[in-house]
């Protein structure tokens, strides 16, 4: 039993909730049985307060492919199901979704699918909607909190109406926006009592799938025709007609604000598009406007359909469209002069970029350091904290592309390499989490295929990236409740690699991370390093006491700084002539000793001893 | 002047770690509890890890966008000069803002790649900005405990709230009742010892 377990607001509370809290409440409110995830921003917090409703089972899942099997199985064995995931991680369960979607549910089966509009913090900016059309399942675009939690409600009974997975398709504006949100009646729903043995729709061999499709088809129809009447959507009137605006998403409320007078047709139920009702404003108005975030995907099939529509002929086909974009967007389509307001007052002071650091003491710092002082490598990289590995002052990360994919990249490194690289050696850079979201496939290939490829494999006990979320590494699951803990060293030599070219290095030992890896990738065939220690934001951290810098015995070395600890800080920057008469630079350094936690990285690093313990003077805390 | 004209906008701005949405979520709950809609939204790519924080606050009779378009905000509150610097765009020529002096260099800057403006709140001024700068850091380590400097900052502007001071202290107030009751009464003084420095 979860000891955080809350105790839900009651129905007719009115709150402050993110649209990722909106969507718990509501996925708790549809009576939902089953909800799994992989985190993934903007979508990560869902599950996080899923995991504190009661009478609900909910999980952190290897990856989002297996979620969403976990909620199919879930809707077959007649409960509601919901997964949440990332845009990205849509495209590691399409295989699953593009067969169940010929399959259908019994219990109602909801993924919510989070775009990164704006790139926060992705890879990419896909637009998730797509999915929709090519799975053919009803897309749900809510505007703000509010609609996230009717929406997530309304997904559920649709999915049960119609036989089909339900989108809801969400972007970091609705993620991560705040506001007010009346929550309703719980009302637990179950579909079927049991598992109903049915091969013919549960065994997709080819001639079962085969007669799934004319229902889908039918399932199209239906679709096509509900959009017209549904609540979800609504023409609203306005007095200006000189334009007529179709929008979906957080996009509604920028043209609302942009254009308050404008007829405007809202879509909540964004696919399939409701043409009849897009005919009925293009009727009223002069000119028709699709404002959607991020692809033309209504506009393409509202003119396919023969009705005149502007789009992305004036607005861009990437990032969000804000009020003022919109706007200066507009204006020229109106052969106005953007106003003051929509091109901003003042001009944009010139400032220093502040991009994310890894943590003070974090585990990967020992890791970058080493690579960063090897040559002739190249390091095939992933994603996670580590990915940080390729900006300054390592810059010892040379790909990052996709989950996992550092494995079988290096090998095609490996298998590919020109006279240039003869003499270069590959090294795979991966942590815990995404090695087992999809990267063991991957080494498993190394290993199968020989690949020649040193491995690191960072396990920090944690899913770092995205806030420290457990993971089957953690050894507990997202209740915090112990849990069966994999062991890294089995499972590496379980795929194929020599017991003798595995080793558990700690990270923090710098002599012996560089010893390691310079012998294994000198030798060939395939190795694996796993590095031990855990992400400094969770509970197995132990601080130790804090470090200053001498400042007499301090030689300007900058060696310290290589570390690229954000506790170790340049005061000072001199030249100096060596005796063999080259210049070199010098930097001077002191430890902020507060956020210092001893992890002893850059004390190896100093050969003068200039870095040695201090006494804390001052109760500081360090966030 | 546009139709969010009776909407007030509210930029607070700083680095992971600082506390800033914990100050836009007081700031939007003092607002609620004063019968206004309200809109809060973040960009925060990876704040843990020691990025940049905006968080955009508007309330009024009702909130559309959540977004505080640049040349529009009344109020910017800056936990840290450079970063108040770098938003100061979003202000309206007769916006005001409120800037913590604190100095956090970046570790681009640490390792030369990029200097650190040599007088941010100078720069905000040579703009024609309104601007309020005091050491927020320094009243903090006063009271014993950095963390503070959100109260403080959140004291500061509190008479520049179209509702009463008061309000914005009692939520900051009840919400250590409820998570850290030991914090009550320091957070009470560090709210008004902000509110005094900003005069
Ligand atoms: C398909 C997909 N799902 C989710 C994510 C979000 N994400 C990025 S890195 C990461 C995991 C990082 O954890 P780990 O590999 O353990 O490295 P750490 O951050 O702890 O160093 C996640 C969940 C993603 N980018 N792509
Ligand atoms: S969150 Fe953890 S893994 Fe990520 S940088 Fe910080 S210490 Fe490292
Ligand atoms: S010992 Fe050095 S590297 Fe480790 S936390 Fe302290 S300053 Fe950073």
């Amino acid at each position: 039993m979860n000891p955080n377990l809350l105790q839900p607001p009651a129905a007719g509370s009115r709150l402050l909730m993110s649209g990722n809290e909106a969507v718990a409440r509501a996925v708790w409110d549809a009576g939902t049985r089953v909800a799994a995830a992989y985190p993934g921003t903007p979508a990560t917090e869902i599950l996080e307060y899923l995991s504190l409703y009661p009478d609900l089972y909910a999980e952190w899942s290897v990856n989002e492919k297996v979620s969403l099997e976990v909620a199919i199985g879930a809707s077959l064995a007649g409960a509601r199901g919901f997964c949440a995931m990332k845009h990205v991680g849509l495209n590691v369960a399409a295989d699953a979704l593009m067969t169940q979607t010929l399959a259908g549910v019994v219990g109602g089966l909801v993924i919510a699918v989070a775009d990164d509009v704006g790139f926060s913090s992705s890879q990419n900016e896909q637009d998730s909607r797509y999915w929709g059309r090519f799975a053919h399942l009803p897309v749900l675009e809510p505007a703000d909190s509010q609609e996230a939690y009717e929406m997530t409600r309304a997904a559920f009974a649709l999915s049960e109406q119609y036989n089909t997975p339900v989108l809801l398709r969400l972007t970091t504006r609705v993620c991560h926006v705040k506001c007010l949100v009346s929550v309703g009646e719980r009302q637990v729903v179950r579909a079927a009592d049991q598992f109903t043995k049915d091969p013919g729709r549960w065994v997709m061999v080819p001639a079962n799938a085969k007669r799934h499709v004319p229902e889908m088809l039918a399932r199209d129809k239906a679709l096509a025709a509900a959009v017209e009447t549904s609540p979800l959507n609504r023409l609203e009137a306005g007095s200006n007609p000189r334009l007529g605006f179709v929008t979906s998403g957080p996009a509604y409320m920028h043209v609302r604000e942009a254009f308050p007078d404008a007829p405007v047709l809202k879509l909540g139920f964004s696919h399939p598009v409701p043409l009849g009702l897009v005919r009925q404003l293009a009727d009223q108005v002069e000119a028709l406007v699709v404002v959607e975030e991020t692809e033309p995907l209504m506009e393409t099939e509202i003119k396919a359909a023969g009705i005149a529509a502007h789009g992305k002929d004036i607005l861009p086909a990437a990032g969000e469209l804000p009020p003022h974009i919109l706007r200066r967007g507009l204006a020229a389509l109106l052969g106005q002069q953007p106003v003051a307001a929509d091109v901003g007052q003042r001009p944009a002071l010139e400032v220093f970029p502040r991009p994310p650091t890894m943590c003070v003491a974090c585990p990967h710092l020992g890791v970058y350091y080493t690579l960063s002082q090897l040559r002739n490598v190249n390091i095939s990289g992933d994603i996670g904290c580590y990915t940080l590995g390729a900006g300054h002052p390592w810059n010892a990360l040379d790909t990052c592309i996709s989950m996992g994919a550092s494995m079988g990249i290096a090998l095609g490194l490996d298998k590919g390499r020109g006279p240039g690289d003869e003499n270069k050696k590959v090294v795979a850079v991966i942590g815990d989490s995404t090695f087992l979201h999809m990267g063991m496939q991957g080494l498993l290939d190394i290993a199968y295929n020989r690949g020649n490829v040193t491995v690191l494999l960072l396990d920090n006990r944690a899913v770092g990236m995205t806030g420290g979320q457990e993971n089957p590494g953690s050894g507990r699951d997202i209740y915090g409740q112990p849990a069966p803990r994999v062991d890294f060293a089995k499972l590496v030599e379980a795929l194929g690699i020599d017991k003798e070219r595995i080793h558990m290095v700690d990270p923090y030992q710098l002599p012996v991370l560089f010893k390691t890896l310079r012998e294994e990738t000198k030798r060939p065939g395939p190795s694996v390093i796993i590095t031990d220690r855990p992400c400094v934001l969770i509970d197995h951290y132990q601080k130790q006491q804090p470090y200053e810098v001498d400042e007499a015995a301090c030689t300007g070395c900058g060696n310290c700084v290589e570390v690229g600890c954000p506790a170790i800080h340049v005061t000072r920057r001199d030249k100096a002539i060596k005796p063999s008469g080259k210049e070199v630079e010098l930097a001077f350094v002191k430890i902020e000793t507060a956020a210092c936690t001893g992890c002893d990285l850059c004390v190896q690093t100093c050969a003068p001893k200039a870095i040695r313990h201090a006494v804390p003077t001052f109760p500081v805390s360090i966030n | 002047m546009t139709a969010s004209n009776k909407v007030v906008n509210i930029l607070v701005v700083g680095i992971g770690g600082q506390g800033v949405m914990t100050a836009s979520e007081i700031l939007s709950e003092a607002a609620i509890s004063q019968g206004y809609d309200v809109k809060k939204t973040e960009v925060a790519g990876m704040s843990q890890r020691g990025g940049v924080v905006s968080s955009h606050v508007r309330f009024g009779p009702r909130v559309l966008s959540p977004e505080i378009a640049p040349g529009e905000a009344d109020i910017l509150v800056g936990f840290e000069a450079a970063e108040a610097m770098r938003w100061c765009h979003y202000l309206r020529p007769e916006g005001v803002a409120m800037v913590n002096r604190l100095n956090l260099e970046p570790p681009v800057v640490s390792l030369g790649l990029y200097p650190y403006p040599a007088d941010p709140v100078g720069e905000i001024r040579k703009q024609g900005v309104r601007l309020h700068d005091f050491d927020a850091g320094a009243i903090a380590r006063e009271l014993g405990d950095l963390r503070l400097v959100n109260t403080i900052m959140m004291g500061a502007i509190a008479d520049a709230l179209p509702f009463p001071a008061e309000t914005l202290k009692e939520r900051i107030v009840e919400r250590f009742r409820a998570r850290k009751p030991a914090l009550a009464e320091t957070n009470a003084r560090a709210f008004d010892l902000g509110r005094a420095a900003a005069h």
